[in-house]
């Protein structure tokens, strides 16, 4: 592989991702990307807002591919940010080739990611933190949208201990969070309770009184400006994560309860009031259609990386990305009690570009050293690519579903549509850091059951359902579960129990037949008594026999009607 | 992984005071009977939409045990008043939920309770006014296997 810091010194194409500022295209396309470049940002109005989300415990720089099909449904077809590839490009346009083509879409992401390396890593985020509070010092708020403490091998040794070190290193105002719930309550009130700033929840009541759990708003002054942030939670985490881990807490929407702290908030004289959520996108750009009020929501769950804020009548609609790729700048002139205009910019963290905050940088070295020898212990090789984000498949989960089969010896194998999980480029070996990136959680056990050709077509149209449903309010989580083995066709416009059809027994080449058991093997089960290894082990087991890896294009999972 | 059991069958009644009635399960069995119901409750007088609000998850953590707050909007006067309100829940067994009634000491027409459902359905709140008409709303609440979360 070539030395990516040295092509970075002469690498040709545009030099900044900017929001309203400048159109894209008008950027130098010889231009050498600096740390400048990616931080230029004039000063606008009296409150900054600087916003990362579901960074999913990535320390460290990574690879990311975004996805290549992300299907919008109901109000949300073919609108941001249900766009991909050459559409985005188009639709924002972005020079394909450019570093913004790189770090927003999944076009020609090999060839891109040689060129410009990794993106990410908390200690180079903390530069550019730094650098906005010292540019805005009394200005500045601070906001993680959640999905912080969940996601790498250290986190999860630590039960989330090292992301809260080093994220309170980075001192933000407030956060939210959805993830964070799978290290179990009591772990999380642990933890909550020593935070030096507030973990917002105004949609999380107890299950036994209906009473608040949790904080629902803060109020903070910047540049003169009364602030009110209200943090929203996953509204389906107790559905889509294993409710064993939090059977005190319930969350949902609560649109009603959303629509009083707002009321609230500004009846207490909040100028601006700002949504920090993990709604997902179609699901926030719902709720400002709906609640009047809200100046920003600051979106997280969906992992959608947007060049420029979405307006959804008086609501700004910010979607920061996932996996430190990002950092949001939102700088606002607020007077008179409104939002009078902005100047936004998507930060895209290169990392071979943004200098490491020392200190930073020390912290991270810190939590990871107990754990250093097992984090680069080679456990195999890809020749592909493997990613995870797309609505259907990915190549991760191919790998997944491949070592479920086989390791569990199963006819059919379930790997659920998860959007975190970095990317591994063709030539790379893979370490226990990398495998657990893809698998990290607190539910791991490989299960094998049997299941009916039935109950499958039911889990299938249940989760397409949480997908495609096109009222947004009734999706529950994460992308379409994969699928190993096992064919089928699906047209995402038709209702539930329509929407799959041709279920094929990929083996067989057969037809799958209602009444037949059948041998599934999956992972991630949220209920509390599934039985068998981690599925690390499993795939790691099926590594040593399979590598280099080389996953072939899964044509399996055919989509009509789009 | 189940709490104790008294949610299932505690009553939040609100700040009103709402006297309630839990369905009565012989009655009516076939999920077709929703609209009878309805239709009994009113007389066969048209509801019309508006005023009430049904307040529900939009997707049910647990469909064993459903919050549902039910609130009209209507002054609580002598000579305007919220009478009661009823439950049905459109694709269970026994689609009767509840029934509600007020009165003008209720002070607020709001009552909460919980109730299980089979299947994603629709909920249905009926009001009868104390002047003889009728409000209605209906929401879904969806029931799902759940997991795979994002």
């Amino acid at each position: 592989m070539i030395s990516r810091r040295e092509f970075m010194q002469v690498v040709a194409a545009a030099g900044a991702i900017y929001g309203t500022s400048a159109p894209w295209a008008q950027l130098s396309a010889q231009q050498k990307i600096t740390q400048d470049d990616l931080l230029a940002f004039k000063p606008f109005g009296n409150v900054t807002i600087a916003h990362l989300t579901d960074i999913h415990a990535q320390l460290k720089p990574i690879w990311f591919r975004e996805p290549s099909i992300n299907l919008g449904v109901g109000a949300a077809e073919g609108k941001p940010p249900h766009i991909t590839g050459n559409d985005f490009l188009k639709y924002y346009n972005i020079t394909p080739g450019s570093p913004e083509a790189y770090a927003l879409s999944s076009e020609g992401f090999v060839a891109l990611a040689e060129q410009y390396g990794r993106m990410g890593g908390v200690d180079r985020i903390a530069t550019v933190l730094k650098h906005i509070r010292s540019d805005r010092p009394d200005n500045t708020l601070f906001l993680d949208g959640g999905d912080t403490w969940q996601g790498s091998y250290t986190s999860l040794q630590t039960r989330g201990a090292d992301m809260v070190e080093v994220m309170n290193a980075l001192k933000p105002d407030a956060m939210t969070g959805h993830w964070e719930f799978t290290l179990g309550a009591d772990r999380v009130k642990e933890i909550v309770d020593e935070l030096p700033f507030s973990f917002l929840g105004a949609n999380i009541f107890d299950t036994e009184w209906n009473e608040p759990a949790f904080d629902a708003v803060k109020m903070f002054e910047r540049g003169g400006v009364k602030i009110a942030v209200i943090g929203q939670a996953f509204p389906y985490t107790p559905i889509a994560n294993p409710r064993w881990m939090i059977p005190n807490w319930s969350f949902g929407i609560r649109e009603e309860e959303l629509a009083k702290h707002v009321a609230a908030a500004r009846a207490k004289g909040a100028e601006l009031v700002i949504l920090l959520s993990h709604n997902g996108f179609d699901v926030d750009r719902k709720v400002a259609s709906r609640i009047s009020g809200i100046d920003v929501i600051l979106c997280g769950h969906t992992h959608d990386a947007l060049p420029t804020p979405l307006k959804v009548g008086n609501t700004l609609l910010v979607a920061s990305g996932s996996s430190g790729k990002f950092v949001s700048r939102l700088d606002i002139d607020v007077s008179g009690g409104r939002v009078r205009d902005y100047r936004y910019r998507l930060i895209p963290i290169f990392a071979d570009v943004i200098k490491p905050d020392p200190e930073v940088g020390n912290l991270i070295d810190e939590v990871r050293k107990p754990h250093r020898e097992e984090l680069k212990r080679v456990i195999g090789k890809t020749d592909t690519l493997l990613f995870r984000r797309g609505n259907f498949n990915g190549t991760i989960d191919d790998l997944i579903c491949q070592a479920l089969l086989e390791e569990r010896d199963a006819e059919i194998a379930l790997s659920p549509g998860f959007r975190w999980g970095p990317s591994l480029l063709p030539g790379q070996e893979i370490t226990v850091e990398d495998l657990y990136n893809a698998c990290a959680m607190t539910y791991p056990t490989a299960y094998r059951n049997t299941m009916t050709g039935k109950f499958l077509k039911e889990v299938l149209e249940d989760v397409a359902d949480n997908l495609f449903n096109p009222d947004p309010y009734y999706q529950q989580g994460g992308d379409m579960v994969r699928v190993g083995g096992l064919g089928y066709t699906i047209d995402p416009a038709k209702p539930i129990g329509q929407r799959i059809s041709n279920m094929t027994l990929l083996k067989e080449n057969s037809p799958i037949d209602p009444t037949r058991e059948y041998v599934v093997a999956g992972w991630a089960s949220i209920n509390q008594n599934a039985e068998g290894p981690a599925i690390w082990e499993v795939v790691e087991t099926y590594l040593k026999a399979h590598s280099p890896v080389r996953v072939t294009p899964n044509d399996a999972v055919k989509v009509v009607g789009v | 992984m189940r709490l104790i059991n008294r949610r299932e069958t505690l009553v939040l009644a609100g700040a009103a005071g709402a006297a309630f009635m839990l369905a009565p399960h012989a009655a009516f069995s076939a999920a077709g009977d929703a609209q009878a119901l309805v239709t009994k409750f009113t007389g066969g007088k048209t509801a019309s939409d508006g005023k009430v609000t049904l307040q529900m998850p939009e997707i049910a953590e647990n469909g064993n045990t459903v919050p549902l707050t039910v609130s009209i909007d209507s002054p609580m006067t002598k000579d305007n008043y919220v009478k009661r309100v009823l439950i049905v829940a459109e694709g269970n067994p026994r689609p009767e939920v509840a029934t509600f009634n007020f009165s003008p000491m209720s002070g607020t027409a709001e009552a909460s309770t919980r109730m299980r459902l089979a299947k994603t359905q629709n909920v249905v709140a009926v009001a009868e006014m104390s002047d003889g008409s009728f409000h209605k709303v209906k929401r879904q609440v969806k029931v799902t296997i759940g997991g795979c979360g994002g």
